[in-house]
């Protein structure tokens, strides 16, 4: 029994990883209707650029709060100078733009850091606490707890904002936001300028645990779209949960189904998803895309 | 005082002109009708004013040069289009649609007098105010999208087909609405309209358009019954 806790406790912790980044494909998602298939590519950048004000002699929160704005800035300016170009065409043009993307990023992360492992400090002191006879890191609990957080607010934002309106509203239908005055093209930047944001708070959360590489988020990405396509491409809620769940049954299969073991869990979150939009294609919390002709 | 005024407007999609010197003025709280074939350029004399259609000539609206402009900028003058094939916002709701239209606006009190407003306007939205765009009716969606341009609260609505592909009976009470609608805010109005009779009750004046031209302008009285009229219907 204080096995399975241990597993589970570790589950929650690795599936608050992939939640970070799902929330951060979900905004992009919401405000302009594309996923962003580069967002783990750009967290590690964040995670870099905090890393090197870290190196300068710079307090640790500080250094965030500074990669975060500037994620902020390059999140704006990729769409308003790459994605620009592809928005009024073929989504799948632009997705297809987004995997370029994510190639381009961890490039240049490569070029400028290598790809040792670098220690990233971590915001949260290493002690540990016990919970119902499971040790939980006071680190992981308060990544979880931060995900919680910005899943909160990130559902507030869409639903109860003026500006979540809005980017919901360009994400519909830009050409027809327009004539309602909506400025097209800012909102698309803000929307994934707060992507960018998220993800660095989500590159700057995991650093620590899986050390800062470029290719830290490639694995995390993959369950994030998991996670994503499971929970609802449209729900905050809907993409943690399913990312926990995610964490969690990767875990308990990994140890208790041998045959499956750690080589195969990654297969496990697609068998589910599989199983799952077979039975609700729109996802566990997902609203219907409903289109008449 | 004239609200609206095209001079010799043109315009093109690519190498293709489909405008060749439209000329037209909108009184302040007039009604103007655009009629003719299709292909005679009627909606794309709309897409000239809310910016999004490359345009040549003039424009001025409200005292100022507006050719050049973007949509949102059009529309922060105080223009709304309802465009053809009405533009709702599919996944977002009823309420939601009416308060993206009333984005601009900063008196959040008179908003939602205005949302009640417009349920009134079109009572069968009001069963409907928390149901996603998409999943109403044709009727129901023309609705909302006069209904979403009512709320930015404009001083020209430009409404295109508003009786496209709606049964009779239902284009005639989107029609009365609408009539109603001007009656009660005064907002001034250039209608793009394939049916006669609905166009007729709605316009004071209108113009006729045939390939990319003016043809022909006058009152309603004059040009109810014309021969021109039923040519450029009939695309003769």
């Amino acid at each position: 029994m204080g096995t399975f806790i241990q597993l589970v406790v570790d589950g929650l912790a690795t599936g608050s990883i992939y939640a970070a980044l799902a929330l951060a494909i979900v905004l992009v998602n919401q405000a302009t209707g594309l996923i962003n298939f580069a967002q783990g590519g750009m967290a590690v950048l964040s995670a870099y650029i905090a890393y090197v004000f870290v190196q300068l002699g710079l307090p640790l929160l500080l250094a965030i709060i500074i990669s975060v704005v500037l994620s902020f800035l390059f999140g704006a300016l990729v769409e308003r100078f790459l994605l620009r170009r592809f928005e009024r065409g073929d989504p799948d043009t632009a997705v297809v733009v987004t995997i370029g993307l994510l190639t381009l990023v961890t490039g240049i992360s490569a070029v400028l850091w290598g790809y040792n492992n670098l220690a990233f400090p971590s915001l949260f002191p290493l002690t540990s606490v016990e919970i119902l006879g499971a040790v939980v890191s006071v680190r992981s609990l308060a990544t979880a707890v931060t995900i919680v957080v910005i899943m909160v607010v990130l559902q507030l934002l869409f639903l109860r904002t003026k500006l979540g309106l809005a980017l919901r509203a360009v994400a519909d239908n830009p050409a027809s936001a327009a004539f309602s005055g909506l400025p097209v093209g800012r909102l698309l930047m803000v929307g994934w300028g707060l992507a960018a944001t998220l993800g660095a708070i989500a590159g700057v959360l995991v650093a620590p645990q899986l050390t800062l590489t470029p290719g830290m988020l490639d694995t995390a990405l993959v369950y994030a779209l998991a996670a994503v396509i499971l929970g609802g491409l449209s729900s905050p809620i809907g993409c943690v949960v399913a990312a926990s769940a995610i964490g969690v049954l990767e875990n308990l299969v990994a140890v208790y189904i041998p045959l499956i073991g750690h080589d195969l869990k990654i297969a496990v979150p697609f068998a589910l998803i599989f199983v799952i939009l077979i039975i609700r294609p729109q996802g566990l919390f997902g609203r219907k895309v409903v289109v008449r002709v | 005082m004239t609200l609206l005024e095209l001079t010799v407007v043109t315009a093109s999609y690519g190498p293709l002109q489909v405008l060749d010197g439209v000329s037209l003025s909108v009184p302040e709280g007039g009604s103007v009708g655009i009629l003719g074939a299709n292909g005679a350029g009627k909606t794309t004399t709309l897409r000239a004013i809310s910016g999004t259609v490359r345009t040549g000539g003039r424009i001025r609206f409200d005292g100022r040069d507006i050719r050049g402009l973007r949509p949102d900028q059009v529309a922060a003058l105080g223009i709304a289009h309802v465009p053809e094939g009405r533009g709702t916002l599919g996944q977002l709701s009823v309420r939601e649609n009416l308060l993206v239209g009333a984005y601009l606006r900063k008196d959040r009190k008179a908003v939602a007098g205005d949302i009640d407003y417009c349920l009134d306007l079109f009572p069968q939205l009001q069963d409907r105010v928390g149901s996603r765009a998409a999943a109403l009716s044709g009727g129901e969606q023309q609705m909302l999208a006069v209904g979403r341009a009512f709320m930015a609260k404009p001083k020209l609505l430009l409404l295109d087909e508003a009786s496209l592909g709606l049964a009779p009976s239902t284009a005639k009470a989107v029609y009365e609405a609408i009539r109603r609608l001007r009656l009660e805010s005064g907002i001034a109005m250039l209608v793009v309209e394939q049916n006669a009779n609905l166009a007729f009750s709605l316009v004071d004046t209108a113009t006729v358009l045939e390939t990319g031209r003016n043809v022909l302008t006058g009152s309603s009285a004059e040009l109810k019954g014309m021969d021109e009229i039923r040519r450029a219907y009939l695309g003769g």
